[in-house]
């Protein structure tokens, strides 16, 4: 069940994204009681002094993995600057790229995704690029070495789920790195179609963040993912069109001799 | 270009009795300007309501459960420009005029960092003579080191100067073109530099142009008609999403305030209408910012949290410094909401959201 992944071995294949919670105090519990381990913190949210009680820095549990964002970059060289700045102050060298193309459907820039990426694999860190579902660009990623892709479900917030499954599907099959679907999943049961599908790990943060409890509807997403998972690793049946009779029926009716 | 959609904008408020069923309007993907138009000319309460939920929805999804806070700090009131309507006016021959130097500026930026406040917004009059570009350049340097989110309110500069602020730790402009409508514009501005409409027009553009990351539109209600006023700056503002793709686009409402001038605002503005076009815009424009400042009543302000609100000025003072010495300088207005910085943020907390001090969207990274 657990994903070894950026060097690390993870159980709880929910990473949670932090921006839009209404309350900070809501991640310790979900570090403690739903045993999340990831949690995506935009740089450019990050208040440099510790202790003024409206740091995330002083809500993160020690042990928990912060994956810092570089949402706010227009382009690879503002990326790689936030990344870099990311990492001396949480000191964590697992970075997800996010380097957005147009704000209105918060849609990534594949190309300057992939410059930015080249560069921090380098520098040592663990790259989490945040992209269009593109197999291509997934492969050219891979090779350059990062440490998972992160195709989009459906636009960011949406609520939609899984929009473009033939497009993860080819990525999931395709590509030997962990897939994190990250965007889009507004339900749990989106959260268990894309565990089903193959994804390693799901983000999530609007779903969640927005939702009446935060701490309980991650609960709900953490359960989901789990199912999700579990009936992966398991094998799930084929659909088929028309009703299959188990087999001690079928054994009477195809088994019989003239 | 703008002008053209100014224009455009023209011909559909001369046809405004036509209106699309609101309805038919909020059930849509894509809303056209008519559709907008439609909404700010509804007078149903129901309407109202509703349109408050989808608000309230789409804010939550683009802009997560968070209200960004900020507060501005006035470093000069002096002012060669004659509008009628402003506190700074050189009219206003009684006012006591001040600018800061450095040291008063850092006093001013330690007492306000104190509360927590890690935005800050820049203001002077429109006056390069005594606060030249090397002044504001020389306050954005030194707020840069201080604040992760540094935006300006002077006048309207070069597309060069504000390429030379964007790389020294600009992240925003702030500039309202007042109003759109380009008599009433003519004759409330009579002199000085803010004078020309289509220089001021074409600020954010220059800005943005420069490397700026976010900037924000406003038109002053009650000077001009505010369905035209609302109408063509939620145009212009849309134009300019589609065409710096990557900006952070903002609108902000006041409504004319008294400021020790005699001017009476020639249109009411009243707190349905507000409402109705801060629920219109994000309706319209789903991903924009909508700022609401210390103009409004406490009443108003915590009402507003969640619904379509992005980003609110705190603890503000509006007269020239006033956080760690008061100038007794006059005001550019009056201010509603007096409360502090920290009553503020408990508000927003009781309210189920958290309030956002930090913003390093250019700061870090020049």
């Amino acid at each position: 069940m657990s994903l070894m992944i950026g060097g690390k071995l993870i159980v709880n294949r929910l990473f949670v994204g932090t921006g839009k919670l209404p309350d900070y105090s809501v991640i310790k519990r979900m570090y403690e009681e739903l045993k999340i381990e990831v949690f995506a913190v935009a740089v450019r949210r990050i208040n440099l002094e510790k202790g003024t009680k409206y740091s995330i820095l002083d809500f993160l549990p020690k042990e928990a993995k912060i994956m810092v964002n570089t949402s706010g970059a227009r382009n690879h060289k503002e990326a790689v600057k936030i990344a870099l700045i990311g990492r001396e102050i949480t000191n964590s060298d697992w970075v997800k790229i996010e380097i957005s193309g147009e704000l209105k459907y918060l849609f990534p820039d594949n190309e300057e995704t992939l410059k930015a990426s080249e560069i921090l694999v380098k520098e040592g860190f663990k790259v989490f690029p945040y992209i269009f579902p593109d197999l291509v660009l997934a492969k050219k990623l891979e090779d350059i070495g990062v440490s998972a892709v992160m195709p989009l479900g459906s636009p960011i917030g949406s609520n939609k789920g899984i929009d473009c499954e033939t497009l993860l599907k080819a990525i999931i099959n395709e590509i030997d790195i962990p897939v994190i679907i990250d965007a889009g999943i507004g339900k749990p049961s989106h959260a268990a179609k894309a565990m089903e599908l193959g994804a390693d790990a799901v983000l999530i943060n609007t779903a969640i963040a927005t939702s009446f409890d935060p701490f309980l509807m991650a609960k709900a997403f953490s359960m989901a993912v789990s199912a999700g998972r579990l009936a992966y690793e398991i094998g799930l049946p084929k659909e088929q069109e028309y009703a299959s009779p188990s087999s001690p029926l079928a054994d009477l009716i195809r088994g019989e001799t003239k | 270009m703008i002008e053209r959609i100014l224009e455009e904008a023209d011909k559909l408020l001369k046809d405004k009795d036509q209106r699309n069923n609101i309805e038919d309007i909020l059930t849509k993907e894509k809303l056209s300007p008519k559709d907008f138009l439609s909404l700010i000319l509804d007078d149903d309460d129901n309407n109202l309501f509703i349109m408050a939920e989808i608000s309230k929805k789409i804010t939550e999804r683009y802009f997560g459960k968070v209200i960004n806070l900020f507060t501005p700090l006035y470093l000069s009131n002096f002012c060669i420009c004659g509008c009628s309507y402003c506190g700074f006016s050189m009219e206003n021959k009684n006012l006591k005029r001040i600018k800061l130097n450095t040291e008063e500026i850092i006093k001013e930026f330690e007492s306000i960092k104190s509360h927590g406040i890690d935005s800050i917004l820049l203001l002077t009059g429109c006056d390069r003579i005594n606060t030249p570009f090397e002044y504001i350049l020389s306050g954005v340097r030194i707020a840069k080191d201080m604040f992760s989110e540094v935006v300006i309110e002077v006048y309207s500069l070069e597309e060069e100067e504000y390429r030379i602020l964007a790389t020294n730790g600009l992240t925003g402009v702030t500039l309202y073109q007042e109003t759109y409508n380009k008599e009433v514009y003519k004759k409330l501005h009579p002199y000085g530099p803010k004078k020309d409409y289509y220089y001021r027009l074409y600020t954010q553009e220059r800005a943005l142009r420069a490397g700026v990351k976010e900037v924000t539109l406003g038109v002053l209600l009650g000077l001009n008609d505010p369905i035209e006023d609302v109408f063509k700056m939620v145009l212009h503002a849309e134009y300019l999403l589609k065409k710096f793709p990557n900006a952070e686009i903002s609108i902000s409402f006041p409504r004319f305030r008294p400021a020790g001038t005699n001017f009476k605002e020639a249109f009411k503005v009243t707190d349905k209408m507000l409402l109705r076009f801060i629920f219109s815009t994000r309706i319209y424009l789903k991903n924009v910012g909508i700022t609401l400042s210390t103009r409004e009543t406490p009443k108003l302000r915590d009402a507003l949290i969640g619904y379509g609100i992005t980003k609110m000025s705190a603890g503000s003072k509006t007269s020239v410094g006033g956080y760690a010495k008061d100038y007794s300088s006059g005001n550019q207005f009056e201010n509603e909401d007096r409360r502090s910085v920290e009553e503020i943020v408990e508000v927003i907390r009781n309210k189920g959201y958290r309030p956002e001090f930090t913003n390093w969207i250019g700061g870090l990274i020049v």
